[in-house]
């Protein structure tokens, strides 16, 4: 069984069609990342996924249970994780903090009014092993205001990581990333594959192509092709859409 | 109760309702394309009452005077505390808009006060106005007639210009997507002034029409402003077509409640019931409207689409 | 709670001065000031419930002095009634407090921002409208009590008891918030308050939050409203007046948002900064008729300025200070 399925996704904004029939299926532990010009629809797919937006027609399945019209929150508890593409932490809270939260919302109920939450070693462990992951945990006291685009963008990953989500929809996480940077997440994401099915939107080709198993096109919310990154790599209508944007 | 009788008070509920249109049309644009809350809009409507009477009583009963007074003044004040305390509070939270236009209900309850004194100033229904006119062979009042008259010719001119005119066509752009229309290099600051500056004189001639009929005191536009950001919040922030039914709405269920409400109980229950129950649930009964709506609708009647 | 030096000692300087105060009256042979800064207190204690959800949740209530109305009237109406128990009228207060704030939660929290702040107001309003109406209970012009609550062996009668219950019950909630801040629920509460779509895409259910600490606010102002009952022996429904609640919201901005000593200050200040105006003496006499009468309108103006300049509040700006 797939992990995660989307069958038939259609989503309109007044006239506009964002998300054209769209098609997906996520077998269990794969990389599957999904790329396009800007305005294909990627963000407006994964917030589907996520359950921001509701779409007008189709299907999405997580592990055997239909989220389709399930609220965010129910879908993070089923074990379905996103990251943003522009970065959503909380600007008032250290490092640690935030990631501590991440794993709070999966530790049972949070009507707990007397114990301070930073004691809790059940909430701080997981959140520095979820740091320590990405590579920030020297950084677990720093308040959040302070990191650098790329910590920031990190940490991103370490709090869906602390989830425990077992798919996550990562939507554009080297954005603004130096190459150093953007080594250290494909890195990260190589070590993630397997225990992790990851949904990569990207514009980064070379992380898309050194990571992906399998790669799906994205045109005007439609996918135009569908497999793997060789395949697509030399597709005809790829070419063009890539390439037809460069011409002009 | 009479046919004659529930016909009289539907007017009646049909005559707030105008005037509470004139207030909600502007608040909910203000609100719906500025981003502001303005809660000195009660205070701008209490203005336009108090210029009115002042204007009446200074010129002898002329009604003209009171008018001349109370629209071009209520507009001049209304740019004044949009240039002078609003326009730095565009980019703040809605909890700072709130609280310092708060501030200037406060602060303008005192003025009043403090230039005509506490107790109310009194303007008369025009002369030529004080008559009755002959309604399916009901009589009812001129003056109240006239209101309804104006404010829905006002009604009509305002879907005309929002929805015919190029100014209108901005102005839902800006209700709909409000940084697009910035980002398209309209003059949003020159928008924005219109709109106000529409929202203040509105309100101006609601207090000028409201002036004969109702109490003109300190503390007249609170809960005025509080019908007026129900009928909002019912019809549809933003939404000129949600504060024009809202608006009626409200001004009816008000109206027909306080005046029936208490008579259908006793009908119902027993009299000491009644008596006890009745004028409780008339006063509240438009909140309890609202909240039924908010329960099925949170957005309101008819929302405007965000693009 | 990161906070300077200055603040702790400003923290500590004011709740031992509150403390000190019906001595200094009784020194200074000014029984007056302890009325004063119970009401104070009072305030104080409704200003901290809102701030809950206004300053560590970021839900802008403009109707929490119905909550006030309600503990009021529990009182007020139970009195009125034969029943002067203190524990009884307690338990009753708490109820309704509790059944009315879930109700109204429930159907506020469906919205957000401006409309969420209108609602609020309107609801409060739906309840002073209800007041008015029930004549039975003085409507309009309220009604005065019999007598202060029966609590035992406490003679609420004897000012300085009184002052000091509500005294303790300030630090008893001030505490309970300190840990509840801190704890997971208010962990959860400040991250709505700071990026409520990442709470809910974490898995967090953030209504059923939302609600529990709506409803906990609105219970400490319930508090509040009994003890005011008690203060003055008298209910009216202006204790429900929606300009009460925007006072709430100017104590909470004044002495600085989302910290919980702030509404202290802020009460403080302000409600010592109105009797000093509407007593003033400055030796002029027409100004000093004007400000004594009309000193509402210079409290507008200092609200106005408060939110243009002062953002932080009193104790925000110390908070902020390089410890």
């Amino acid at each position: 069984m797939n992990h995660l399925e989307i069958t038939g996704l259609v989503k309109r904004f007044g006239g506009l069609l964002a998300t054209d029939h769209v098609d997906l299926a996520l077998a269990r532990g794969e990389i599957h990342a999904v790329i396009g010009p800007n305005g294909a629809g990627k963000t407006t797919l994964i917030n589907q996924l996520s359950g921001e937006i509701l779409p007008d027609e189709g299907r999405i399945v997580f592990d055997g249970h239909d989220l389709t019209h399930e609220p965010p929150f129910r879908r993070a508890m089923a074990g379905l994780g996103r990251s943003f593409q522009i970065t959503s932490v909380f600007n008032d809270f250290t490092v640690l903090q935030n990631v501590a939260l991440a794993v709070q919302a999966h530790a049972g109920h949070s009507f707990r009014f007397w114990r301070p939450a930073s004691g809790e070693r059940t909430l701080t462990e997981p959140a520095r092993a979820a740091l320590a992951q990405v590579g920030l945990l020297e950084r677990a006291h720093t308040p959040v205001a302070v990191l650098a685009h790329g910590e920031r963008r990190q940490l991103e990953i370490a709090m869906v990581l602390a989830t425990g989500a077992k798919c996550l929809l990562l939507d554009e996480p080297m954005a603004g990333m130096s190459p150093t940077e953007s080594e250290a997440v494909v890195a990260l994401l190589r070590k993630l594959k397997g225990e992790h099915t990851i949904l990569l939107v990207e514009h980064d080709m070379d992380a898309v192509f050194a990571l992906a198993d399998r790669v799906t096109v994205l045109v005007y919310g439609r996918p135009i092709a569908s497999g793997t990154p060789e395949q697509i790599r030399n597709h005809p209508e790829v070419r063009e859409a890539y390439l037809g944007e460069e011409a002009h | 109760m009479t046919t004659g009788l529930f016909f009289t008070q539907l007017l009646n509920g049909l005559q707030l309702g105008v005037l509470l249109f004139l207030l909600s049309a502007g608040l909910t644009l203000v609100f719906g394309i500025m981003n502001v809350v303005n809660l000195a809009h009660g205070s701008l409507y209490m203005m336009g009452a108090y210029f009115a009477a002042a204007g009446f009583n200074a010129f002898d009963g002329s009604f003209l005077a009171a008018a001349l007074f109370a629209v071009p003044g209520t507009l001049l004040l209304g740019l004044l505390i949009e240039r002078i305390v609003l326009a730095n509070l565009y980019q703040r939270d809605h909890l700072d808009q709130v609280l310092a236009t708060f501030g200037l209900i406060l602060f303008f309850n005192e003025v009043v006060r403090f230039v005509w004194g506490a107790s109310s100033v009194y303007m008369n229904v025009p002369s030529w106005l004080s008559g009755t006119v002959n309604l399916f062979g009901l009589p009812y009042p001129s003056y109240r007639f006239a209101i309804i008259a104006v404010g829905l010719a006002v009604g009509v001119g305002l879907y005309a210009l929002i929805n015919r005119t190029r100014v209108g066509m901005l102005i839902r752009a800006g209700a709909s997507n409000p940084d697009m229309v910035s980002a398209l290099g309209v003059n949003i600051k020159g928008l924005n002034t219109l709109v106000f500056g529409l929202g203040a004189a509105l309100a101006g001639l609601a207090g000028l029409m409201a002036g004969p009929i109702v109490s003109v005191q300190a503390g007249m536009g609170e809960p005025i402003l509080i019908l007026t950001l129900v009928v909002i919040v019912t019809g549809g922030i933003g939404s000129i077509r949600g504060a024009f039914y809202g608006a009626l709405i409200v001004g009816i269920v008000d109206t027909i409640g306080r005046a029936f409400l208490p008579t259908l109980l006793r009908e119902l229950f027993d009299r000491s019931v009644a008596q006890a129950v009745g004028p409780a649930i008339a006063s509240m009964l438009i909140y309890l409207l609202m909240a039924a709506v908010l329960a099925l609708k949170p957005q309101g009647l008819f929302p405007v689409k965000h693009g | 709670m990161a906070s300077s030096a200055a603040a702790r000692i400003f923290a500590i300087v004011l709740l031992a001065g509150l403390a000190l105060v019906p001595a200094l009256a009784a020194w200074l042979d000014q029984p007056f000031w302890v009325t004063l800064f119970t009401r104070i207190l009072i305030f104080a204690l409704a200003a901290m419930g809102l701030n809950l959800v206004l300053g560590f949740g970021a839900m802008v209530s403009f109707g929490h002095a119905m909550y006030l109305g309600i503990g009021a009237y529990a009182v007020g109406i139970l009195s009125y009634h034969g029943v002067d128990n203190g524990v009884v009228q307690l338990g009753v207060a708490l109820v309704v407090g509790a059944l009315v704030a879930l109700g109204v939660g429930a159907i506020c929290l469906r919205t957000s921002g401006m409309a969420f702040i209108m609602i609020t107001l309107a609801f409060a309003q739906m309840l002073f409208f209800l007041a008015v109406s029930l004549r039975e209970y003085g409507g309009d012009d309220g009604m005065q009590l019999k007598g202060r609550s029966l609590l035992g062996p406490l003679d609420l009668n004897n000012p300085t008891l009184l002052y000091y219950l509500a005294y303790a019950l300030l630090l008893a909630v001030l505490f309970g918030f300190w840990r509840l801040v801190h704890a997971r629920f208010g962990m959860v509460l400040r991250g709505c308050r700071s990026n409520e779509r990442r709470m809910a895409s974490m898995g967090f259910a953030t209504f059923r939050y939302k609600l529990s600490a709506y409803v906990i606010s609105a219970l400490v102002c319930v508090l509040a409203g009994m003890l005011m009952a008690n203060l003055t022996r008298f209910v009216a429904p202006s204790y429900m007046a929606w300009t009460v609640s925007g006072e709430l919201i100017v104590m909470i901005v004044l002495g600085g948002l989302g910290t919980l000593i702030g509404p202290i200050a802020g009460a403080t200040a302000l409600l010592l900064v109105e009797e000093a105006l509407s007593s003033l003496k400055l030796g002029v006499p027409w100004l000093d008729n004007l400000i004594n009468q009309h000193w509402l309108a210079l409290i507008g103006i200092f609200i106005v300025l408060v939110v243009l300049v002062l953002k932080q509040g009193i104790y925000g700006w110390l908070v902020a200070k390089k410890p």
